[in-house]
Formats: C-alpha cells, structure tokens, sequence
C-alpha cells in the first residue's frame, strides 16, 4: 500500500493560518492503515488546529470529514455540495488524494496534510517498510521474490556491491543487504545457479524517467 | 493514570497509554499550550494515599503553570 | 593472450611479468600541480595508475581529467569509473573522451553511497550497474557499437578492469562473483586490501579450480597501515575490510614513532608471500595520501625495476 506520515503540525498551521474556514479531510484506505490520515487523524489534527487558533485568537473554523478514498471521482463527488463553504481542504490523503482533489475542485485550495513515503506493508505495528518502486516492469521472477531496485539502495541487479557487512547494506547496520537476501532466498528455493544470471540493463522507460505513465485499459471501458 | 507497569489487567493498556501520552504532549507543546499539562503516573487501584498526592501535585503544578492560554483568550473575548 | 589494446598494463600482464599499479586520488579543487606531484613520485615505480571517481562520494576533480594530465605527462594512467553519478549516455560519453586521448585503461565500480560524502542530499543514478558498465566497455571496443546499436566512429580500445572483495559477505559467493564478472567481460580485477592472508589464498585457490585465473589477471590490493589506530579503524569501522587481530596487535606492540615502518614492513611481507600463490598477476598498491612510500615498499618487495617491454 501507500505508506504516508504524518506533516509536522507547524508546516499545515503556516499554510491555512490566514483562511477562515478550513475542512480537514481524511483518507479511509492507506493513510488509514499507516494510522496517518484516517478518521483517527482527522480528529486529532482537527482538535489541535482548533486550539491553536482559539489560543491565538484567530477566527479560523476546523471541520472534518473522511472519504472512503480521495483517488476515485465517486467519492471525491460527496463534497461537491460543501466544498464551496471552505476557504482551503486540508487533505491527509497521499500525494494522489491531494492532487485529484485539487484537479476535482479547481478553485478551492489544497494541502497536503501527510508526506507521502512509498510503496510498502505493515512489518508489524508501527513498522512499515519499502518494497516497491513501481519501475513499470517487474523482475522478481528473477530474484527469488526481492526487489533490488527498491530494497538495494544502488539499485544494482547483478549485486551485492562491495559494501555489504554481515548481511546489512553500508548506509545503515538497520537496512538488509537486498542482495543478502536474495541469496538467502535463492538458497532455499534452491536456485542459488541461478545467481550467475547476467541481468542485462534495464529500461527504465516504464520508471518515472519515461515520464508521467499512464495504464488504458480499453477492454474494461 | 495507569497500573504499574507489568500490572496491567489489559497486558499492555497502560504502555499504550504512555505513548499516547507523550504524543499528546508533544502536540500541546508545539501549538503553545504546554506539553507538561498532560502528564502519565503508575500506580495500583490499592494506593489512595499516592493516588492524592499525586493529584494535588498535578494541581500545584497546573496552578504554577497559569490557566490554559485558551481560557485566557476567551475570557479576553467577553 | 593476444593483445586488444595499446595499455602498458596489459602488455606486462601478457608477457607474464608480475604488474604493479597504484592509485592517486584528485585534489578537492582545480589545482593540476597536486596530481602531477603524487603522480612523480611513483611514475617509475608501477606500470599504470589509477585515478579515483569521487570516492566515498566526496566531491573531487573529475577522474577523466587527471586521466588526462596524466597521460599529457607520458604516463599510463587506469580511469576509474563509478556508475553513482553518470546515466549511460554520460557514460559512455566520458569512455569516449578518454579514448580520444588513448586513455587505454578503465576500472568500473559501482561506488560508495551519497550519503558517505559531501552530497548526501543528493540524487544518485545507477542507471546501469558495475557489471553491466563492464560488458558495455566490452561491447563498445569489441563490437564498434553503443548501448544503442549505433556505431562507434573509432571505438575505444580500453583494457576493462573491476574491483573484487574476497573479504565482503557472503564469502560463498565471491567466487561465483568473480565468474559472473569474467563472463561479462573483465579482463583484470584489483582486489581490496588484504591483511588476511589466508583468506585470499583460499579465494584464490577456489578461483583457480574453477579455471578463472586462466582468463583475468588478478592483481592484490595492498595498503601499509601508519599506526594501530589506522588498523583499529579499519577493522571496525570500514565495510568489507578484514584485519586480523594479530595484525593490530603487532602494530600496538611497537612504539608509536615506529608503527609507521612496521606497517610498511607487514605491506612489503604480504607482497613477498603472495608473489608465491600460483595465478596472481601482480600488485595494486594502495597508500592514499602516503604516495611517497610506493616506491620504497616496491623495491624492497623485488618489484623495481619494472620490466622494460618496448
């Protein structure tokens, strides 16, 4: 899923402190899941944003809402009759969330209420970590189940490069190696041959280098 | 107010409590209110004594700290 | 071997003598004055020098440049080459530059993280990996062609090298990595340095069963440690880097103002032991701002003078 995190409370107060009437809008999918952006949220931000103005004796109104996600026209459309009551939304959606809102309700401005991080699952309560980078053309066929592009941080795919240490990569003695375990895993899948596969080079056309991408399904049209 | 710790009757409530504690802390602080007007205490259902003395530390603390800028504000506003 | 390029190293190399290189790491600035010293000191003392790429991420004076000023200077130097920092247009672009200076030796490598150096903030490229930069060096001499399928007007004829670390994890598949390099295309390999002893003999044992020495020159990574200190921070703090206790216990056990020449002594040691492992084709001496002991550690080791080949 999309793993966000919450923006410093001071980063939103600078951008709505002048607005009258703000409406912080939540997420019920991802953002909700990396306890970021759900209802949960909503609240507490809403709560905070509301005692900071009355300290500061500023007439700003906070209203809330969450939408069952911010990335379909279906339920973007639900506010269409209030939107115009709010002088600024302040989404806690991901990027997506934000910007569809923004392109929905063209003169009604928007701020992003959570820094979106990446692609990744919950490891436990608490923990999310990267998995994916959306490179467009998926090789973990060929790597035991591992992504090298999204958990080497080389992206090398003929790896490991020279700097690993007991299974951990040279940024940090808290990041696996990626090419330790793919290795571990070729092992068990017992394929380690297959670690002598040249991978030639990419194309990264389908990675964000090509461009902003675009899937048409036109059989589902 | 939480059990002991290790005491919980819920295992783990008032661990969670702590966390949530210092987050609501962290966020008094930052929008101006003062973090030190949430605080977290362990103690065991059995302990009255501790329980008020605890309780009048929270006051005079409170009292040290003045009312709630909020409160003043308002108070301002009539 | 029959001879692909014009590089000193690899006539040496295929005359069967036993190679020396060293290393000159750029200065942080634009002064040509502090390659061209460090190159004098060793010029008459190795057969090809390599000239650093950025290393640990830190910003530098372009390798191809001092490449450059070296070979104004009549001497033969190896272009190190990172692929942190360059896509493959870039790349292929700078092995182009070079060649038109005959710069005939390259060292592809995938480099030390941004975050090591002054950029951490930085984007960083990898468009295309170590191994695959070598097998483009390859297709570049060898076929006439870009990564593209264009052709190459006056190709590049590079004699292509890579690093090997036979003390990085897992040590299980460091020999496949050698193969895997081999298969690619590598022609010569320097390894990291080596204070193990053992442990590289071991690798090149295995190397050889497998037949790999008969198809790239290994040649053996060797640093003088200064101090203790210098072989305590190795130990502990650099990725990859295996060196023994008693290694730093030696160094402790001498005075201070004498760990300097012990290091030395253990450097010239290492060389005389390994010039007896069957299939090693010389020696990388690495003495990063130490420049001017190469040539006292390659005469004592029986390596100078360098064998004249013209």
């Amino acid at each position: 899923m999309i793993v966000a995190d919450k923006k410093p409370i001071e980063e939103i107060i600078e951008e709505i402190r002048d607005k009258k009437r703000v409406l912080v809008l939540g997420c019920n999918e991802c953002v909700t899941v990396c306890e970021a952006g759900g209802k949960k949220e909503v609240g507490v931000l809403s709560s905070a944003l509301r005692m900071y103005f009355l300290k500061n004796s500023t007439e700003t109104r906070i209203e809330e809402k969450t939408l069952e996600r911010q990335c379909d026209h279906e339920y973007l459309e639900e506010i269409r009759d209030i939107v115009d009551q709010y002088d600024a939304v302040v989404s806690l959606a991901c990027g997506v969330g934000v910007q569809f809102m923004a392109e929905k309700y063209h003169a009604t401005p928007v701020y992003p209420g959570v820094n979106t991080c990446f692609l990744g699952a919950t490891e436990e309560r608490g923990l999310w970590t990267e998995r994916c980078q959306a490179c467009g053309d998926c090789i973990l066929a060929h790597t035991g189940g591992i992504c090298p592009v999204s958990r080497c941080a080389k992206r090398v795919l003929n790896g490991p490069c020279g700097g690993a240490t007991n299974g951990k990569c040279e940024i940090s003695k808290e990041t696996d190696c990626a090419w330790h375990l793919i290795i571990e895993r070729l092992k068990a899948l017992g394929r380690l041959d297959d670690y002598e596969k040249i991978s030639s080079v990419k194309d990264w056309s389908t990675d964000r280098a090509g461009g902003p991408r675009k899937i048409l399904r036109e059989d589902v049209q | 107010m939480g059990c002991m710790e290790g005491d919980c009757h819920f295992n783990s409530g008032n661990f969670r409590a702590r966390k949530r504690i210092e987050q609501a802390q962290k966020i008094l602080e930052t929008i101006g209110i003062g973090g030190q007007r949430a605080q977290m205490y362990n103690l065991s259902s059995s302990e009255g004594p501790l329980f008020a003395q605890i309780a009048f530390e929270m006051y005079e603390k409170i009292k040290e700290m003045g009312p709630n800028p909020i409160k003043m504000v308002k108070k301002k506003a009539a | 071997m029959e001879l692909k390029t014009s590089s000193r190293l690899e006539k040496i190399l295929a005359a069967g003598h036993l190679a020396v290189t060293s290393e000159c790491g750029p200065p942080r600035g634009s002064d040509p004055d502090v390659i061209t010293k460090k190159a004098n000191m060793i010029k008459d003392h190795v057969d090809a020098i390599n000239i650093t790429d950025n290393q640990t991420a830190v910003t530098r004076m372009c390798s191809l440049a001092a490449c450059i000023r070296l070979k104004l200077m009549g001497l033969d130097p190896i272009l190190q080459m990172v692929t942190r920092d360059r896509n493959r247009i870039a790349l292929q672009s700078d092995i182009l530059g070079a060649a038109s200076f005959d710069i005939n030796n390259i060292l592809c490598l995938s480099g030390d993280h941004q975050s090591f150096g002054d950029c951490a903030q930085g984007q960083n490229v990898h468009d295309i990996d170590s191994m695959q930069l070598i097998q483009t060096v390859r297709h570049m001499r060898d076929q006439g062609k870009f990564l593209g399928g264009d052709d190459i007007k006056r190709p590049p004829r590079m004699f292509v090298g890579a690093a090997a670390n036979p003390f990085a994890d897992p040590f299980e598949i460091r020999v496949p990595r050698l193969a895997k390099k081999i298969a690619v295309g590598v022609e010569f390999i320097q390894t990291q340095c080596i204070y193990n002893l053992d442990k590289f003999e071991e690798w090149m044992r295995l190397a050889r069963e497998r037949g790999l020495l008969e198809r790239v020159y290994i040649l053996a990574g060797i640093t003088p440690m200064k101090n203790a200190g210098m072989a305590r921070y190795m130990k502990n703090r650099v990725p990859g880097m295996e060196v023994p206790d008693e290694l730093v216990k030696r160094l402790a056990g001498v005075p201070k103002k004498e760990q300097a020449k012990e290091g030395i002594k253990i450097g010239i040691e290492s060389i005389q032991r390994l010039k007896e492992v069957q299939g090693l084709s010389g020696f990388h001496i690495m003495a990063i701002e130490w420049e001017e002991k190469v040539p006292e550690i390659a005469e004592s080791a029986g390596l100078y003078p360098r064998p004249n080949i013209d």
